[in-house]
């Protein structure tokens, strides 16, 4: 697709001016076109199901940007939630990366200016898609900067419908990420352009795009170390120019400042390790930027003696300092990292100590598949991108590398972050295919080219008939030849001469001639890019509507009679917003948090943000306790309504008890009277007739299965598990049910009020027999427990 | 029972207030009452008989004070005839009217304003209907899912009426064929869900005998505690309407336990006083049909559609207990011309003012008819008082906003759904407004585009950067006319070569020699072209750092050029003298490669002034 472009750019007609800007006319209806089909592909989830929130983070979001369109920016900054970790409440204002919503919120104050009267629920739904718009954009824009315009077309196709960031970013997909990937690339972007041109302007909008990074997502700290390591790369390669000081030394002094602003980064941005690494390529920078200076104005000789000088007492001064910051940042348990962080850096650190952060499927370590299915066949061009982007190394190149390594790293390290390597393998493999396509239509062209030429010279040959011309056009011919190749540089090229004038001694070296590919093989290779990428287009489409379309809150199942629709959790939530009192708290385990304060609008003990491992760890353990201690522990946090999910009678694999024992672990942790042995039998885990009584005895296991066995007729046959439950006849003393979705899926018990203690049992007894009620005679008999 | 005391005293009153108040009587009376929904209708039909000497204009009619509460709805009919000659029949303005003295204090008075006078003897009948809502009171007021509704109905078996009635009765209908108890007075009959109380003859005026009857009614109970239906036109085609529905189950209080093992497994057992759906009647063709609540559509829905209307099943997401709330929005789209229709100049709706839902009884309902931009001049007529207002609503590219009627209206029932006009001016000019706007946005938005391509908003015209990029765009310039300068001197070369070319073929030396001078014309000029071209680059100090590679570019070209030359004269030279081939081949080699080379440096050069 991009490459056409590239060649129309490239040929040579007379009119120059008119060629670029038919050019230029082209490649802008490709970009638009590619802002349509980034937009478009992810709306497979509002054509298939609904225009509707997904999964759980995105509720909180919806929910905080629903607070900011109601109260304000002002009241948003001094939200205090007290819908939400019961009884302790949220500083939401403080602790929330504000981008996502300050975005969604402004598009709508926009619109409702204009009087377009879009809900902010269809504004939250729809910024994912348009912001995946802006990011092929930004990836094109970046990649022009390293390759060209062809490769950064082909980058920008690549990445409209690379399946990791649809994943993020399908529509009614309401993340944080959706937004941070596009101001990611924008920023790498600003930083490169800044790189080549050496303008403060760019640099001031890095910082404002860096800005607007830090506002959206944790992961601003990728950019914060990659750039450091890109600046002192260039310094230790010897590549230091003044362009790089532009494009370094205000993005740090700039950046920090406007990073301090969030008020969730605030001295943050100063005091933890993960941003010591750009104040010190900021010091090693200046340092070099002075030694070069000073080299400018001193002899050789001179200089050398002063580098001595200068190195023994730095030497000293430095050692004393590194010694000074070791020792405090030594002090800090975490060594001034957070856990996040920390596991990055350790992928077996979350494992061993942070139950909570290992429990999260997102951040868990990926397998091989998992790179296949969401960067497909980019997996494979990324190796021939690198190889294009060393031939010539330029700084711009050499980020690019720098990034996709790290990115490779911290992908292998968790799966979430699969998402920050999908834009570099989208820009390698850009610069790869486009690379590809060049070298084979222009062997392609050169032989059309020379086919024709010689069917010129052969007719011309023919006809005088003269043994004298021959050798004569043999000469002339291969000149044309050159001059033909010549008249399409390739970027390539381009970027060879710039080296050139940089390097005049390599420049004598280099060859000048293009490769040539034989016709043959280039038409084979030719088809076989296609192939590849029609491949690619058609595993995108696949995973855009068929993997990752599917909002999660509503399930369909296709069985022979049709689609079937499983609204279950809806159903629950409406329930709980319609049928119980405004301040009713609700328990449940702390993935359906966020979802029961936006979609219920109750409060909640415990929710997504697990801040406080201490309040999981007391839900955990009521779960996992028996009736009466759960009862006593949920009494004691005020909660009237329990809200398990079941998939056993309709077979939804994640339901309750199978996260069950993350919740015995992480209750365990805090708690040790809860034992993950008890739970299991020889070490498995099992809800069948083999299952421990500790674990048929738990809340979670009665709470899920009460009465379950009247479903289909004495068995008890847990679709999930595929086995028959355990313990089949139970009766609940201190719960009762009272609401229970149409499938099963969501089971809401209420505790049942406590009994009136009745101190001197049996001399009220007697008071209330004298008093002829005849309840008392049943309360004897039957107390409530 | 608060009620039993009240007909003690109301007897007692009638006792009391013995004398007729006018000389109407009533001949012949007869009540219906319908139980079978949560809505009581009650149809009278009685003959009322001027036994006076004065001519009556105006009948009265009387319900207690805790019926005439719920009173939602009371239409007098007067036929004229009977039975197959049945005359036309007039609708009788009812109003309240309560007389000063000697009324009963528990008593509202209707007065139903006759056609003409009743004069001495003659006679009329009148149908009258009275709908009343919440009249049914469960009892229990709470039950448990698995028990059923029973609900407490209270009436006088006798009508109230301030006239003398020679004979009435009344038939009540109940839902089922039983019912838990019911009072029993002389004459009482209960026969296929029919309980009939009378005839009674000759009874006084204000006589009351009071009549309780306890009965099962699972019928759905559907309140809508608040309905607010905007329907909003649009003169491109479209009457969109929403509706905005809080409902509740007004039936017995669910308590206790809800199992959904029970509803799936014995639904009309365990779980019969609750619903689980609603019926909504939209009128035909009816498009665009969606049903969702605050937090996303809801999926169990159906339509069945033919000629003559839409039928809408929906599913709240939860069955419906006692009690129970929930909340939703319908919305549909009709076509215009179905509904809106002109006269006189004006425009004017024509539309069902409630709600299209089965018995379904609306406490609060609000219509919001909102108007197209520039409508003027409106009103609205409903068949019934309400209460009216007027608002702006702002929508797609509102200006000055949409005018909007609000018509408000409590207990309303299915007897209300009646069609309603709303008249107003409305110009099709107006229509283009919004697209205009549009197309000038966006025209404005292009045409700011290119005049910021094309104009200079440099704040500053004597700052160095801008003299700066001046005179850069002036070297790029020079520098695109010096290479045009060298493609053209190098199409020249390729004449020369071709016309080389030429000559072996032929061996014509004559055209050759004249493609030379031709050439050699063309590229003096040329060079001359160039000239004042280099000498400006020379001077720019911006193109300081380029100078040398065009210099050197210029230089090259013209070596390029003098090596052709000698080549072409070479060749010539050799022709002329009838060389062989193999001869000039040989002197020709070595010239031959000092021109690849410096063509290749050429071209090298050409590159990279193309790239600058």
């Amino acid at each position: 697709m991009a490459v056409p472009v590239d060649a129309i750019i490239k040929q040579s007609p007379p009119s120059s001016s008119l060629r670029f800007a038919f050019g230029n006319v082209l490649a802008f209806f490709i970009l638009l076109l590619i802002g349509v089909l980034a937009f478009s592909i992810r709306l497979f989830s509002v054509i298939k199901y609904e225009s509707v929130i997904h999964e759980f983070d995105p509720y909180f979001n919806y929910r905080v940007t629903q607070f900011l369109t109601k109260n304000g920016i002002y009241d948003f900054w001094n939200w205090f939630d007290d819908r939400t970790w019961y009884p302790l409440g949220r500083v939401i204002g403080g602790t929330v990366y504000p981008g996502l919503t300050l975005t969604a919120g402004t598009i709508w104050k926009v619109l409702q200016s204009l009087n377009i009267p879009l809900s902010v629920e269809t504004v939250c739904v729809f910024t994912a898609p348009v912001f995946s718009a802006f990011a092929a954009w930004a990836t094109y824009l970046l990649t022009k900067e390293v390759k060209g315009t062809g490769a950064g077309l082909t980058a920008a196709v690549l990445l409209a419908m690379v399946p990791s960031y649809i994943s993020r970013s399908v529509a009614g997909s309401y993340d944080n990420e959706a937004v941070a990937i596009f101001a990611l690339i924008f920023t790498f972007y600003l930083y490169i352009k800044t790189l080549n041109t050496g303008s403060l302007f760019y640099a001031t909008l890095n910082s404002i795009s860096y800005f607007y990074m830090v506002c959206s997502w944790g992961g601003y700290t990728f950019i914060i170390n990659l750039i450091p390591m890109h600046a002192l790369l260039c310094i230790v390669t010897g590549r230091y120019s003044s362009r790089l000081y532009i494009a370094y030394a205000p993005l740090v002094v700039l950046g920090t400042l406007l990073a301090a602003l969030v008020p969730v980064v605030g001295f943050n941005a100063v005091m933890t390790s993960e941003h010591f690494a750009s104040f010190l390529v900021f010091i090693v920078i200046h340092v070099v930027a002075l030694a070069y200076y000073i080299k400018g104005i001193l002899s050789p000789k001179m200089f050398k003696v002063a580098a001595t000088l200068v190195i023994s007492v730095g030497l000293v001064v430095g050692v004393g300092v590194v010694a000074v910051l070791v020792a405090v940042v030594a002090s800090s348990p975490t060594k001034g990292w957070s856990g996040r962080s920390l596991s990055l850096l350790d992928p077996t650190y979350a494992s061993k100590y942070i139950p909570i952060i290992a429990s999260v499927s997102e951040h868990q370590p990926p397998t091989w598949p998992s790179y296949f299915m969401d960067i497909n066949v980019l997996a494979f061009l990324v190796p021939a991108g690198i190889i294009a982007c060393f031939s010539p190394l330029s700084d711009a190149s050499s980020f690019v590398i720098l990034y996709l390594v790290m990115s490779v790293y911290f992908s292998g390290v968790m799966v979430r972050l699969m998402l920050v390597l999908a834009p570099a393998a989208c820009i390698m493999s850009g610069i790869a295919l486009s690379e590809a396509f060049d070298v084979c239509t222009r062997s392609i062209k050169y032989y059309i080219t020379s086919l024709s030429e010689s069917l010129q010279t052969d007719a011309g040959d023919i006809v005088p008939g003269n043994n004298i011309t021959s050798p004569q056009n043999d000469v002339i011919k291969p000149d044309k030849k050159e001059e033909l190749l010549k008249e399409r540089p390739s970027r390539k090229n381009k970027k060879k001469e710039k080296e050139s004038i940089e390097k005049p001694s390599v420049k004598s070296k280099m060859t000048k001639r293009p490769l040539v590919l034989p016709v043959e093989a280039s038409i084979f290779a030719l088809f076989l890019i296609v192939l590849l990428g029609a491949f690619y287009v058609v595993h995108s489409v696949w995973a855009a509507a068929e993997a990752y379309s599917a909002p999660s809150i509503v399930l369909t199942s296709h069985s022979h009679d049709g689609l079937h629709v499983f609204d279950d959790f809806r159903e629950a939530y409406a329930w709980l917003s319609h049928n119980t009192e405004v301040d009713d708290k609700v328990a449940s385990w702390w993935d359906y948090g966020y979802q029961t304060t936006a979609m219920a609008n109750r409060t909640v003990i415990v929710d997504n943000n697990t801040w406080n491992n201490t309040h999981i760890a007391t839900v955990g353990t009521a779960m996992s306790s028996p009736e009466k201690d759960a009862w006593q522990i949920f009494n004691s946090l005020d909660v009237k309504y329990v809200l398990v999910v079941f998939g056993g009678l309709v077979g939804y694999p994640s339901d309750d008890i199978n996260k069950f024992l993350w919740m015995v672990r992480i209750g365990g942790g805090v708690f040790p009277h809860i034992k993950e042995p008890d739970y299991l039998r020889d070490g498995q885990y099992r809800i069948d007739s083999q299952a421990t009584p500790t674990m048929l005895n738990s809340l979670m296991y009665k709470l899920s299965y009460f009465r379950f066995v009247e479903t289909d007729g004495g068995k008890g046959y847990d679709r999930v598990r595929r086995t028959e439950i355990g313990k089949k006849y139970f009766k609940l003393t201190h719960f009762e049910e009272v609401f229970t979705t149409h499938h099963w899926m969501v089971r809401i018990y209420k505790l049942k009020p406590q009994k009136n203690r009745i101190r001197g049992k049996t001399k009220k007894l007697k008071s209330k027999t004298s008093s002829t009620t005849p309840r008392s005679g049943s309360l004897k008999k039957n107390p409530w427990h | 029972m608060g009620m039993f005391r009240f007909g003690l005293l109301l007897l007692l009153l009638a006792v009391h207030w013995g004398p007729a108040l006018s000389d109407l009587v009533i001949s012949k009376l007869d009540r219906r009452i319908d139980l079978t929904s949560q809505i009581v209708r009650m149809t009278m039909s009685f003959k009322v008989e001027n036994t006076g000497p004065d001519p009556v204009s105006k009948v009265s009619l009387t319900f207690p004070e805790h019926q005439a509460n719920n009173l939602a709805l009371i239409v007098a009919v007067n036929t004229q005839g009977k039975g197959k000659t049945r005359g036309p029949t007039t609708n009788l303005p009812i109003t309240i009217s309560q007389p000063d003295n000697n009324s009963p204090p528990s008593l509202i008075w209707y007065a139903a304003s006759l056609p003409k006078d009743l004069v001495k003897g003659e006679s009329l009948t009148i149908d009258v209907l009275a709908v009343f809502t919440h009249t049914l009171r469960p009892f229990p007021e709470k039950i448990t899912q698995s028990e059923s509704q029973l609900f407490l109905f209270q009436e006088s078996a006798h009508f109230p009426s301030p006239y003398k009635v020679k004979s009435q009765s009344m038939t009540v209908k109940l839902p089922t064929e039983n019912a838990e108890s019911y009072t029993k007075l002389e004459n009482t009959k209960f026969a296929n869900s029919e309980i009939k109380y009378g005839p009674y003859e000759n009874l006084p005026p204000f006589s009351y005998s009071p009549v309780i009857i306890h009965f099962p009614s699972n019928k759905p109970f559907a309140v809508a505690q608040e309905l607010i239906r905007e329907i909003e036109i649009s003169h491109w085609g479209n009457v969109q309407i929403t509706e905005h529905y809080s409902l509740i189950h007004g039936g017995a209080q669910s308590t206790g336990e809800f199992s959904r093992l029970d509803f799936q497994t014995r639904p009309h057992v365990r779980g019969a006083s609750g619903f689980r759906n609603l019926l909504a009647m939209l009128p035909p063709r009816a498009h665009s049909i969606y049903y969702r609540d605050a937090i996303g559509n809801i999926s169990t829905s159906n339509i069945y559609s033919d000629s003559s209307k839409t039928l809408l099943e929906i599913e709240p997401r939860y069955p419906m207990f006692g009690g129970w709330k929930t909340s939703f929005t319908i919305g549909y789209g009709l076509p215009l011309q179905d509904f809106l229709f002109q006269s006189e100049g004006s425009r004017f709706l024509n539309i069902t003012f409630g709600s299209p839902m089965n018995d379904i009884l609306v406490e609060n309902l609000t219509v919001k008819i909102v108007l197209p931009e520039g409508s003027k001049d409106i009103s609205v007529s409903v068949p019934f008082p309400v209460k009216q207002s007027q608002e702006t609503k702002f929508s797609h590219l509102d200006i000055a906003g949409r005018p909007t009627m609000v018509v408000e209206k409590t207990n309303a029932v299915p007897e209300h759904n009646q069609y309603f006009q709303v008249h107003y001016k409305f110009s099709n000019i107006s229509l283009l407004t919004e697209p205009l706007m549009l197309i000038f946005g966006f025209f404005s938005l292009f045409i700011a585009c290119i005049i910021y391509m094309h104009a200079d908003i440099t704040i500053s015209k004597s700052s160095p950067s801008y003299l700066a990029k001046l005179q850069w765009d002036e070297v790029l310039g020079s520098i695109q006319q010096l290479q045009e300068v060298i493609n053209r001197s190098l199409i020249v070369h390729e004449k020369l070569e071709a016309s080389l070319r030429e000559l072996s073929r032929t061996g014509d030396v004559q055209g050759c020699k004249a493609v030379r001078k031709a050439a050699d014309t063309l590229l003096k000029d040329l060079s001359k072209e160039s000239k004042p071209l280099l000498s400006l680059l020379q001077s720019s100090p911006q193109a300081a750092h380029i100078i040398h590679k065009v210099e050197e570019l210029v230089v090259k070209e013209r070596d390029l050029q003098e090596k052709i030359m000698m080549k072409h004269a070479m060749v010539v030279d050799s022709y002329e003298k009838k060389s062989g081939g193999r001869d000039i081949d040989n002197r020709v080699a070595a010239i031959q490669q000092k021109i690849t080379a410096v063509k290749q440096e050429v071209d090298h050069l050409l590159e990279f002034v193309e790239d600058i």
